[in-house]
């Protein structure tokens, strides 16, 4: 895809975003919008993957962590063709594929991990990449996580184990956004200095532009060129990024757009 | 059934181990998640046997249990034992969403279940674990009697139950007792003792200790029926209605708090079926403390003397109810 679809498709991911929270009446907007275009590139650039066939047992696993943003991941996945757009309208909806938080009892295609539970799916993603060197298959595993989750203590563990096992195969990438519900991390649980703390565990540590797609796909590439340890991408993003009026306000991370704003918020995404 | 006669005293958590090396050596599948204590929980044979299939993750439960649901995820049968402290309670949040919300086969082992731990105390002795399993969606809950039904219970976690399973076991040496032939179906009650007059529904270790207290009743006419409920989830109802209905009163005995328990799974069913007197042997909303597993068993009520002394008193309500 070149760098004007991929720009579009992000931007059509924003607006299903915003559509399917107005329409749900409730789940997070804020982190959701900050992380289109982190999606757009994975499942438009980086991932190995079939959306006509999401078992496929070759495909490059990606691993959402921080489920609340799942709306961000419906859409994406809708884009890449796992399911119908129109689905995303039944978001939070009783008897949706589309749970408030991502359930694989659902049956949603393309989920890999019933997840929601601040840090549980980077361990899951551990063990998927434990079992993909033990095998010795080519495939990876991509785990997506907030920085708020990073406070807590099996994100830690697992990051031990994932430099330990020298797990070239996973990669994660933190949603840098600066915030979590009560406001800035730093103020209320300071994660710096994250380059050194991720450098200490034994991974590969790449900083970036979680809004620039080149600077993205030039960080996925380098992941590829790195053996021996496992990496993960500091991707320094805005909450509500693409929405000027809401961008790193932490109060819209758990909140949906209401009728008036929803329109407005889409014109300020088509303008962006 | 007949009699059964103690071949020697062996721990349940050398059946774990010895049955897990069994499954391993037919399906290579099978993988190995140690926490720093596989030795104490008996995976070392695994591990020694099959190295290129095991993963050490350290003191980090919280991250082999998710791990173990993504090994579970990409075709792995992973064996996760800890001490039950540890696997049901240091990880619950992950046995929940990763492991049972995925409704993924992992094989959670529960060592050092029970106050026979001894003189670690306390803090070792798991004594809710089964309350914690049992409610969670998805999950088989396996508390084999002995050291031979253990190594059943391990094949049959690895080989026959599709989703989470949890199995509990014990570190002291123990009676091992069941014969070698006696098939262990998941979720099917063994009568290992015919009876009309009252039920004793036991589970694990004090399968054993239900045996003997049949035998010190059958000297006073009491008739005791002895049910193996190795299976705790799912609930063998058929054999616990009949249990009910063709004796009228059970007792419940389990190395487990009283609450939640167990005895608590039966009574949920019966109080909905068909109500009859129960009484409940376990530990009363307490915890544990030091000493050697027999004077714990004997200080906490948890043999057979204290079995039989309960019986007596729920077939005759007017007898002074046994002392606590
Ligand atoms: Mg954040």
């Amino acid at each position: 895809m070149d760098t004007e679809k991929l720009s579009e498709t992000s931007r059509d991911i924003r607006i299903d975003i915003i559509r399917s929270l107005s329409k749900a009446g409730s789940g997070h907007l804020g982190g959701s919008l900050g992380m289109a275009d982190v999606f757009t590139i994975l499942y438009f650039h980086v991932l190995n993957h079939r959306p006509e066939e999401p078992d496929w047992p070759e495909r490059d696993r990606m691993v959402l962590s921080a489920g609340h943003i799942a709306p961000v991941l419906y859409a994406t996945l809708a884009h890449a063709g796992y399911f119908p757009k129109a689905e995303l309208m039944t978001l939070r909806q009783l008897g949706s594929r589309l749970q408030g938080h991502p359930g694989r009892d659902h049956r949603l295609p393309g989920l890999e991990l019933s997840a929601g539970s601040l840090g549980q799916g980077f361990p899951v993603a551990v063990g998927m990449a434990l079992a993909g060197k033990m095998d010795k298959r080519p495939w990876k595993v991509y785990c997506v996580a907030g920085d708020g989750e990073l406070q807590e203590g099996s994100m830690w563990e697992a990051a031990m184990a994932g430099g330990f096992h020298k797990l070239d195969n996973l990669t994660l990438i933190i949603d840098r956004n600066g915030v979590q519900i009560e406001g800035h991390t730093e103020d209320v649980m300071d994660l710096e200095p994250l380059t050194d703390k991720w450098t200490a565990f034994g991974w590969h540590v790449i900083n970036c532009d979680g809004h620039n797609h080149t600077d993205l796909i030039h960080a996925f590439d380098e992941v590829d060129t790195i053996k021996g340890r496992p990496s993960v991408i500091i991707a320094t993003t805005k909450m509500g990024k693409g929405v000027r009026s809401i961008e790193d306000n932490y109060r819209w991370h758990g909140k949906p757009p209401s009728k008036e704003e929803t329109e407005d918020f889409i014109t300020q995404i088509k303008e962006s | 059934m007949g009699t059964y006669r103690n071949k020697g005293n062996k721990a349940t958590k050398e059946g774990f181990g010895e049955g897990i090396l069994e499954a391993a050596r037919r399906n290579k599948n099978v993988v190995g998640i140690g926490a720093d204590i596989t030795h104490s929980v008996n995976l070392s044979l695994f591990a020694a046997a099959f190295p290129e299939r095991y993963i050490s993750l350290g003191i980090a439960e919280q991250n082999c249990m998710g791990a173990a649901a993504g090994l579970a995820l990409s075709g792995k049968i992973p064996v996760f034992p800890t001490y039950a402290v540890f696997s049901a309670m240091r990880t619950t949040d992950f046995v929940r969403i990763s492991v049972c919300y995925n409704n993924l086969h992992v094989v959670i082992g529960g060592g050092h279940a029970g106050i026979s731990v001894g003189p670690d105390g306390a803090t070792h002795q798991a004594l809710e674990d089964v309350a914690i399993m049992r409610v969670m969606p998805n999950m088989t809950v396996l508390s084999p009697c002995d050291s031979t039904q253990a190594r059943k219970a391990a094949i049959a976690a690895v080989e026959q139950i599709e989703g989470p399973v949890y199995i509990r076991f014990g570190r002291a040496p123990a009676p091992n007792f069941t014969p070698a032939s006696l098939e262990f179906i998941p979720g099917k009650a063994q009568i290992m003792k015919e009876g009309s007059d009252i039920s004793i529904i036991a589970t694990g270790v004090l399968v054993w200790e239900a045996l003997q207290a049949a035998k010190i009743l059958r000297k006073e006419g009491i008739n005791a029926r002895v049910i193996n409920l190795h299976t705790i989830k799912p609930l063998d109802k058929e054999t616990i209605l009949d249990a009910a209905r063709e004796t009228g009163r059970i007792i419940t005995v389990e190395e487990h708090q009283k609450m939640g328990g167990m005895g608590s799974a039966v009574a949920e069913f019966l109080a909905a079926s068909h109500p009859v007197p129960i009484h409940f042997i376990g530990v009363d909303d307490r915890f544990g403390e030091s000493g050697q597993p027999g004077e714990l068993m004997k200080k906490y009520r948890l043999n057979a003397s204290a079995i039989s002394r309960e019986a007596r008193y729920l077939l005759s309500p007017d007898q002074e109810p046994p002392e606590l």
